[in-house]
């Protein structure tokens, strides 16, 4: 027992020196992660689905598939898995990390290109590189349809309207006989680098405690 | 009471100096003309034709005197050299403007008959300032840094009100400045008029600088909160002082605080009810439209005064008021009334922040108030900057620990830095009991003297400083859309990390907030129809469409005709791929529509271009000046301004209406003769492939400029006002409303829907005549959603690319049928 404990103790050092949270956190994180598994190994897609608040989120399909998108987990594969573990778990949630205070402006720049990443791979969902007119629009049906009143074709329109924007600002003129094939990862970071997303993607982890943990389900 | 204090505010002296010799002098020349009216009965000797009656209308005349000429003022400032406002922020222009105008009242009555009284600023001039300032409040914002907003307020008022009162008093007792007769409760007592940053000296000067959002809604809505909070202290402070010191013990200070709490939360919850009440109230102003716009001011003004009445604060209660009530009001009201309300709002806001600042000039010419005390005045200029940085930068130090995204160094430097204060303050020193107060006028003019030390001094610097430091700048952005979207998408994504990781964090309330507010706040406080538009992101898009709308057609018509320029930034975007896919789901038939018309080049398309370098040459000039001669329609003038107290609109006559659509069926009915001609050659081409066809087209500009602009728009406006034609004609013939040639009618609805016809109309009245399309209301309503949508003229056109796919679906099966003997 005190073998596999301290060894836990060593893989959660591992986690730490790699994700960036301290070991509170990731220690506070195992807990959450045992309890949406119910104590399993790995995680898989339904027990998220489980979890009660998730599912009013009109985007929580999108969400859920970036727990289990290999592109997020630090390798070069693509494709995606049908369960994560604990470690696949703490890197896809360390997108989320609050940046340390007083970082060099290099350091800005990759974590929010890292951030810009994850957020593009979400909107990209066949991994070809390109955020298509399709794939946005899906998106977009799905973020507006909770809201009961605008419909489908007014959701269209608006991504319509959004990609039009993207394309006039990235591409500019085109000639007749292109076509905009969608939003590549060098115009995502374009548009989006007004955002300051390193500092708006970003929860609080850490005072997450045993007393908080219970009301997620 | 308010004529009073507007006689005393508004003696607009240098008009009597000017006019009252010339009034004088009228009367010695000419019996005719009588000065005081109740002359009028003593020696008259006919009936008076004319008369003089300058002490009737005195005091308003004198009032709308002050305020052309604190208009004018400000015209004057604006229009200075450039180089002078890029120096000097507006507010210290005006305040110096103010010692000019003060000067010339001072030199022509030897005295200051002027002052800015308390009363008038608190009652007529302030409110309309918060109002707007808080009505127009980016909630979002707001809502998410009110923990930090008002710990500044709040503490930091606080703070600054002790920290000045305590350090001049210990000065005092130093004897740094001499003989002075103020206890320790009137220091404690300026210290709280002098603590407060005032809102319209901040919002004037930081709105030039164009800071970054966090930090702008931290100083703007702390200045506007803090207000509140002096106020409130003042009050408290005020009443120790009647009270005098002897009677003071534990039980009144306790008292003092609990009166702080109550008066600023009452305040508070005061404007919320007021804000609760007018959203109600707007909810069923239906009827009476014309004047809904009213009800914004003067519930946001009973707010103000029913607060003033109750004695709590009416600075919070109309600055809650303005914050809560915008988005129902906005949302209830109708759209020509939220923009009157924003208008006037502005109007209003602007025109007193004006006259503030110009009296604030105008009151320092007086020799009375002015009561010189170095110590006195220098420790406080002194103090107030010292104590206004520890003050920032100790409670930002403590919220940084909790903030996610902490506060920066810079930004904590603007903050204090940004500590102007106005003209609140010199209200409150003016409002200063001179019984119990012996040291008043030191109090006023060391005041004054720290309102223009900073609203001039720090202002001038401000700039410069934010630059120097590289302070983030407000980023702007034209991404307007995709930038909204995304930051809805966040706020699900934060969420969901949140609900994910099982942490009630802000995510968690803000969503529960959200929730409860649409399910039940938004119920009772909105229309349902307003309900239902009132989605943020359809607003934005609805207000981007309406804007590229009104560029649209203002962009043509700088043109001089209705040639459509198209602008260099705007992309040219080709969605074909996408919706050729969507194409092949339809019959081939339709596919040609839009073919035939991309390929006959040989009719002329229209005037799209007339600016361009696509088609340069002077037939096709004429041929588009021709058309648009033929097809326009030339207003005659028939508009009649019916007059009307409750509606407000130009009555479009019904001959307009029917000359339209006269002309626009002599029009179709021309280009469908002349198409007959064409049948073969239509016939031929429908059997390339569409996308062979674009690429052909792009080949036929050797320029390489062939941009969406030359065919392929007239491709997508001819095939999409052929169907609207098609379904325009069947539906008046089964109406058969307003058909002035029934004659032609018949025969051309059974040909509607031939390509050739279909091309031809591409020929038609120039775009924005069809997009007019008074023909069809029914169309124009469900065009509505996807007609608005898009950035640029181009993608103006775009949306009609994309608007083809639904046409198609929406021309019924009968059509299908007609066409395929054509083609096959």
């Amino acid at each position: 027992m005190g073998a596999s404990q301290s060894g836990r103790e060593h893989k959660f050092q591992d986690l730490a020196d790699k994700t960036g949270f301290s070991i509170e956190q990731i220690k506070n994180l195992h807990s959450r992660f045992k309890y949406l598994t119910q104590d399993e190994d790995t995680l898989r897609r339904e027990h998220l689905e489980n979890v009660s608040n998730l599912s009013i989120n009109p985007i929580r399909r999108q969400i859920i598939e970036a727990f289990f998108d290999e592109r997020n987990l630090g390798g070069h594969e693509k494709g995606c898995l049908q369960e994560i573990g604990f470690e696949e778990f703490v890197t896809v949630l360390a997108f989320f990390r609050p940046p340390k205070p007083r970082i060099p402006d290099e350091e800005v720049k990759i974590i929010r290109k890292e951030k810009l990443r994850f957020l593009f791979n979400m909107h990209d969902t066949d991994n070809d590189g390109v955020i298509t007119l399709e794939e946005y629009r899906r998106v977009v049906e799905e973020l507006l349809s909770s809201y009961e009143t605008i419909g489908a074709e007014t959701a269209k329109a608006i991504s319509d309207g959004a990609m039009l924007e993207v394309a006039s600002v990235t591409v500019g003129q085109m000639a007749p006989d292109e076509f905009y094939e969608g939003i590549t990862f060098e115009q995502f970071m374009q548009i989006l680098q007004n955002l300051e997303i390193e500092t708006k993607m970003n929860i609080h982890f850490w005072n997450l405690d045993k007393t908080t943990m219970k009301c997620g389900k | 009471m308010a004529s009073s204090v507007h006689l005393c505010l508004l003696r607009a002296v240098f008009l009597v100096c000017f006019f009252n010799p010339l009034i004088k002098g009228l009367n010695g020349d000419e019996g005719v003309i009588q000065n005081p009216h109740h002359h009028l009965h003593e020696n008259i000797t006919g009936l008076p034709i004319v008369t003089f009656k300058w002490h009737h209308v005195e005091t308003p005349y004198l009032v709308v005197l002050w305020v052309f000429v604190a208009g004018l003022a400000k015209l004057s400032v604006i229009k200075l050299s450039h180089r002078v406002t890029s120096v000097l922020p507006e507010s210290g222009l005006l305040i110096i403007l103010g010692f000019i105008l003060g000067g010339i009242v001072w030199g022509a009555d030897k005295a200051q008959t002027f002052k800015l009284l308390p009363p008038t600023f608190f009652f007529y001039l302030l409110p309309q300032i918060i109002l707007d300032a808080s009505y127009f409040m980016p909630n979002k914002l707001f809502f998410s840094n009110l923990g930090a907003i008002l710990i500044y307020a709040i503490f930091g008022t606080c703070w600054n009100a002790a920290t000045v009162g305590l350090s001049l008093w210990g000065c005092y007792e130093a004897g740094a400045m001499g003989n002075l007769d103020i206890s320790l409760l009137q220091f404690l007592l300026f210290g709280s008029l002098i603590a407060a940053v005032d809102p319209v000296a901040v919002i004037a000067v930081f709105e030039e600088v164009h800071v970054n959002e966090v930090l702008f809604i931290l100083v703007f809505g702390e200045s506007l909160l803090n207000d509140g909070v002096t106020v409130v202290l003042y009050n408290v402070f005020d009443a120790f002082v009647t009270l005098g010191g002897p009677m003071i013990d534990a039980a009144e200070i306790l008292k003092g605080i609990f009166t702080f709490v109550v008066v600023a939360f009452g305040g508070s919850f005061l404007g919320v009810v007021f804000a609760f009440l007018l959203s109600l109230l707007t909810r069923f102003t239906k009827h009476i439209q014309i004047i809904e716009a009213g009800f914004v001011f003067v519930v946001g003004y009973l707010a103000y005064l029913t607060a003033e009445m109750l004695s709590l604060s009416a600075i919070l209660s109309i600055t809650f008021c303005g914050v809560c009530c915008q988005k129902y009001v906005n949302a209830n009201m109708d759209e020509k009334s939220v923009t009157t309300v924003r208008h006037a709002m502005k109007v209003l806001a602007n025109g007193s922040e004006t006259m503030i600042f110009v009296f604030l000039g105008v009151t320092a010419i007086d020799t009375e108030i002015w009561v010189w005390n170095t110590g006195f005045i220098l420790l406080t200029l002194i103090f107030i900057f010292i104590y206004r940085v520890i003050g920032v930068f100790l409670l930002t130090w403590m919220l940084n620990k909790f903030r996610l995204v902490p506060i920066e160094v810079i930004d904590q430097v603007v903050m204090s830095y940004g500590g102007l204060r106005g003209a609140v303050a010199y209200g409150l020193a003016a409002m200063l009991d001179e019984d119990s107060i012996p040291e008043k006028n030191l109090m006023i003019s060391t005041t004054l003297i720290v309102v223009y030390f900073t609203v001039i001094l720090q202002g001038v610097t401000m700039k410069p400083l934010v630059q120097w430091l590289k302070v983030k700048r407000a980023a702007h952005s034209d991404l307007k859309l995709i930038e909204k979207l995304n930051n809805r998408a966040f706020d699900h994504i934060l969420a969901a990390v949140e609900d994910i990781c099982g942490r009630i964090g802000d995510n968690w309330w803000t969503r529960g907030w959200n929730r409860f507010e649409e399910n039940y706040i938004s119920w009772l406080l909105m229309k349902p129809k307003a309900r239902k538009n009132r989605d943020y992101l359809f607003s934005i898009f609805h207000k981007l469409n309406l804007e590229d709308a009104v560029k649209y057609v203002s962009e043509g018509e700088r043109q001089g005709s209705l040639a459509f320029i198209r602008s260099d930034e705007a992309a040219n975007v080709d969605f074909k791929k996408q919706f050729g896919s969507e194409f092949s789901n339809y019959e081939l038939g339709i596919e040609n529509f839009s073919v035939t018309s991309i390929v006959k080049d040989t009719i002329p398309s229209v005037s799209l271009n007339i600016h361009g370098q696509d088609r340069k040459n002077a037939v096709d000039d004429t041929n588009a000046h021709h058309l648009l001669q033929q097809h326009l329609y030339r207003s005659r003038k028939h508009h009649r301004h019916k007059y009307s107290r409750n509606h407000f609109s130009i009555n479009q006559s019904e001959d307009e209406v029917q000359e339209i659509f006269q002309r626009t069926m002599r029009s179709r009915l021309e280009s469908f003769k002349s198409a007959k001609m064409g049948v073969n050659q239509a016939k031929k081409i429908t059997k390339h492939h569409k996308k062979e066809l674009t690429h052909k087209m792009a080949n036929g500009h050797p320029d390489g400029k062939g941009h969406l602009y030359g065919d392929e728009v007239d491709s997508a406006v001819g095939s999409e006002t052929g169907i609207i034609n098609s379904t325009f004609m069947r539906d008046t013939y089964t109406v058969g409303a307003g058909i002035e040639n029934p004659v032609f009618l018949p025969d051309m609805d059974s040909h509607s829907s031939l390509p050739w016809l279909m091309e031809t109309e591409a020929v038609a009245p120039s775009q924005r005549a069809q997009r007019r399309l008074p023909w069809t209301p029914n169309r124009l309503r469900r065009l509505a959603p996807m007609r608005i949508s898009t950035c640029s003229t181009d993608s103006f056109l775009m949306a009609d690319v994309s608007l083809t796919p639904e046409e198609h679906e929406e021309l019924p099966q009968t059509d299908y049928d007609d066409m395929r003997p054509v083609f096959e």
